[in-house]
């Protein structure tokens, strides 16, 4: 890991210095709010009659900050540093870069404010009002131009695959973005879509669904084909595979968005397009988790001692665990059982928590050393310790939202010989209450892990520049 | 739709199955020029990639997928307006009224199609509908006996009336009433109460602030207040008896209401918007609309003999 002494082109690390950090912070804002709500789910009195934290502002100001503040900022740290580190060159323009960096945390602290006060236009993962919405168009497009740009003036022959996904994480995103926030505004601060009825609602998940797919996916997974192989000092298994699964993943994705609507006003057709593209697309999923995890063949022994990698390997699992899981919840059938319960809700987080927080924590681990002029971080032990918070919060959460989900998806569709149902509302939700408990203590467990991340990155920073690590060996490359 | 859209739909829908099989096909046999398991010979960053083989567990199932995504898709309606072959539909979708449903669930069973709501809303009637047929000959007051019948129908009232009544039945202030304290608006008896789940209710009080100004309001609010034996002003009180006349109109002379039209007994201190001076004020001041949906359409009349059944076991023990 001693990229520093190299002969290298005087990259910009000012902006992926100021996302890594950034990513720390509101990754542990983020995911408080997370476990606050979670706590008043089984404590309501925890909202204290104070409309800005009730659970229904402060949801969407959750998701918000752990989508777009903390795996935002981790995306543009990551990416920023990969083209520049794989195209040999210096990013495109520094100005831009640094626009993107105020722009997106402008962005971000007008959700912390807006969202509480009640300001929304109530699409999911898009609650953002108009103003917002201009503002993140604006850097999203310098952030595809500094990237783009970048990889035109690249030394290096090919573009890496890394930038591939990076590419089309970006370019979709904007696509998404734009369409489904196409809204006419009313005042300053409330706007109404475009779009009505059930069309409103195919934008809306065609939108909600590719935010996972092309956000929370295939930007991580870029993240995923730099830093596996570079944290593993293996090469990438197969260039073959990485072709198929690049573009069949984003081919396929865009489809999958009317599985959030089965047997609603969605038209059939429209509803079996979205789960057979579902269904297809496990396979493309597996073949990234496939080319990430046998990256490490030959170097297996260093999970024993790197925690890191721990941390990079781990979040492949969880993306394929939970790119099984998706498919199998996208079938009708299934549907019609797992729709509206909290099993969704457990899916979510074994891809947000399992997958995306743990692919980059280990990336943002790497990243830090670097960065700020160390060959290592402060503690590796409280590194591993992280991991293993991490790691038994997020089994907590998934388990007990199966378990909640399930109970509850059984609960409503039971009927009595007579043809009544057998449980109110009220039963299917008392049942879920100790899950709810276990759910709020799996969260805990993983913001302690982010405290402990904050003060080790604080300690890596604060002390005296190469003082960190041991001296190399041997010049590693 | 039209044969436009449906073109476009399949075209790009079996374009990128089929751009995937073909993706599969093209990268299995080793086109790269360079032997299996080699490098590539592109380094990044110190990174090199192998040109290993797709695996092929990986690639079966790969395969697999998209023969079961093509026989869906020929079976069920996905490509535009193809229906697919089993004629299968989750349900008459761009139906406007209940009525309208009904209609096209009759026709789709008498012509065997496969709309699966309608399909499992028959199966379902013809299961249930003969129990509460079987309830509904036994009148309310004697079916009040049958445990069995008051579970039902407690299960059916916590499915479709729990949300304004609550689970418990006792109501809520803003005009929902308690149905378990034997004060009834519309009349407690098991035909009273099977007509107002039948057809509905709408309960009106008109607004007095217009007519009677403020210090008039003041004046019926002390009488009516008394009127439960509330403590109040007395001139107040004396003054409103006078213009209470207005009211008794629809709450009868001595204030214990009309059942007929469904105006409240204002003696028994039970009050269906709150019974605090400000509350009563409102109430007076801007009156209140109250609506009690009809059920006949959505429950039908044998299940409604059921849930009055249960309502009215509440208050006659």
């Amino acid at each position: 890991m001693s990229e520093i002494s190299q002969a290298q082109p005087d990259y910009n690390y000012k902006v992926v210095r100021q996302f890594t950090i950034m990513t720390i912070v509101w990754g542990i804002i983020g995911m408080s709010l997370g476990v606050l709500i979670a706590a008043q789910l089984f404590a309501p009195a925890l909202n204290f009659d104070i409309p800005w934290l009730t659970y229904s502002r402060l949801r969407p100001l959750h998701t918000n900050a752990v989508i777009f503040a903390f795996g935002g900022c981790a995306l543009f740290a990551t990416s920023y540093y990969i083209v520049q580190r794989t195209s040999q060159v210096r990013l495109f323009s520094d100005k831009l870069a640094s626009f993107t960096f105020w722009g997106w945390q402008a962005v971000i602290v007008a959700a912390v404010i807006t969202l509480p006060l009640g300001i929304t236009g109530s699409k999911e993962y898009a609650e953002l009002e108009w103003p917002i919405d201009i503002l993140i168009t604006l850097v999203w497009v310098a952030y595809i131009i500094n990237f783009f740009g970048t990889l035109v003036i690249r030394k290096t022959s090919h573009i890496y695959v890394a930038n591939w996904f990076l590419g089309a994480f970006m370019l979709t995103v904007a696509v998404l973005h734009i369409g489904n926030s196409m809204a006419i505004p009313l005042s300053f601060t409330k706007s109404y879509s475009l779009y009505a009825g059930a069309v409103d609602a195919m934008m809306q998940w065609w939108y909600g669904h590719n935010a996972v797919g092309f956000f929370l996916t295939a930007g991580f997974l870029g993240m995923m084909y730099y830093f596996v192989p570079k944290q593993a000092g293996r090469p990438v298994y197969s260039y073959r595979l990485s072709i198929v699964h690049f573009w069949a993943l984003i081919s396929l994705y865009i489809w999958a968005g009317p599985h959030h609507l089965h047997y609603t006003a969605l038209p059939d057709w429209t509803q079996s397009l979205g789960m057979v593209m579902s269904v297809i697309l496990f396979v493309p999923s597996w073949g990234g988790m496939i080319n990430g995890i046998m990256t490490l063949s030959g170097a297996w022994h260093k999970l024993r001692t790197d925690p890191v990698l721990r941390f990079l390997i781990v979040s492949l699992s969880f993306y394929g665990m939970s790119t099984f899981e998706g498919p199998m919840m996208a079938i009708k059938t299934v549907n019609a059982l797992s729709h509206y319960t909290d099993w969704t809700i457990g899916h979510v987080h074994s891809g947000a928590l399992g997958w995306v927080a743990m692919v980059s924590i280990g990336s943002v681990y790497h990243l830090i050393p670097v960065l700020f002029a160390q060959r290592s971080m402060y503690s590796t032990k409280l590194i591993n310790v992280h991991f293993w918070l991490t790691t038994i919060g997020v089994v907590l959460y998934i388990v007990a939202m199966w378990m909640s989900g399930v109970l509850q998806g059984l609960m409503w569709r039971a009927v009595n010989a007579d043809g009544t149902l057998t449980y109110s509302f009220v039963e299917s939700l008392e049942a879920s209450k100790p899950f709810y408990v276990v759910r709020f203590i799996g969260g805990v467990f993983v913001v302690a892990g982010m405290l402990i991340m904050a003060y080790n990155t604080y300690m890596t920073i604060r002390a005296p520049k190469h003082s960190l690590g041991e001296e190399p060996a041997s010049a590693a490359a | 739709m039209s044969m436009f859209w449906t073109i476009w739909i399949s075209v790009i829908t079996l374009g990128s199955i089929f751009g995937c099989y073909w993706l599969l096909r093209w990268c299995l046999s080793n086109k790269t020029g360079v032997p299996e398991g080699e490098s590539m010979g592109h380094e990044f960053d110190g990174i090199i990639e192998i040109n290993n083989p797709l695996p092929k567990w990986w690639t079966i199932l790969f395969y697999v997928c998209i023969v079961w995504g093509l026989v869906y898709l020929v079976l069920y309606p996905g490509l535009g307006a193809y229906k697919g072959l089993l004629g299968w539909t989750s349900s008459n979708q761009g139906i406007l009224s209940l009525e309208e449903s009904k209609a096209k669930q009759q026709e789709a069973i008498a012509n065997n199609e496969l709309v699966q709501y309608d399909r499992e809303i028959k199966f379902a009637n013809e299961r249930f509908d003969p129990i509460f047929a079987e309830y509904a000959k036994v009148p309310v007051e004697e079916l009040m006996h049958n445990e069995e019948a008051v579970k039902v129908g407690q299960r059916l009232f916590l499915q479709n009336c729990a949300q304004c009544h609550g689970s418990d039945a006792r109501g809520q202030n803003g005009g929902f009433p308690n149905l378990t304290d034997d004060d009834w608006l519309y009349g407690g008896s098991g035909d009273k109460i099977k007509e107002t789940l039948v057809n509905g209710r709408q309960g009106v009080m008109p607004g007095w602030l217009a007519p009677f100004g403020e210090q008039g309001i003041k004046e019926i609010v002390a009488y009516t207040l008394s009127l439960s034996g509330r403590e109040v002003n007395e001139t107040l009180r004396d003054a409103g008896r006078v213009r209470f006349a207005a009211c008794a109109a629809c709450h009868g002379m001595d204030g214990k209401g009309n059942q007929m039209i469904g105006a409240p007994n204002l003696t028994d201190n039970i009050w269906l918007y709150g019974g605090s001076q400000r509350a009563v004020t409102e109430t007076l001041n801007h009156g209140r609309n109250g609506v009690m949906p009809a059920f006949d359409k959505t429950l039908g009349e044998d299940k409604i003999h059921v849930v009055a059944t249960y309502v009215y076991s509440l208050s006659n023990k």
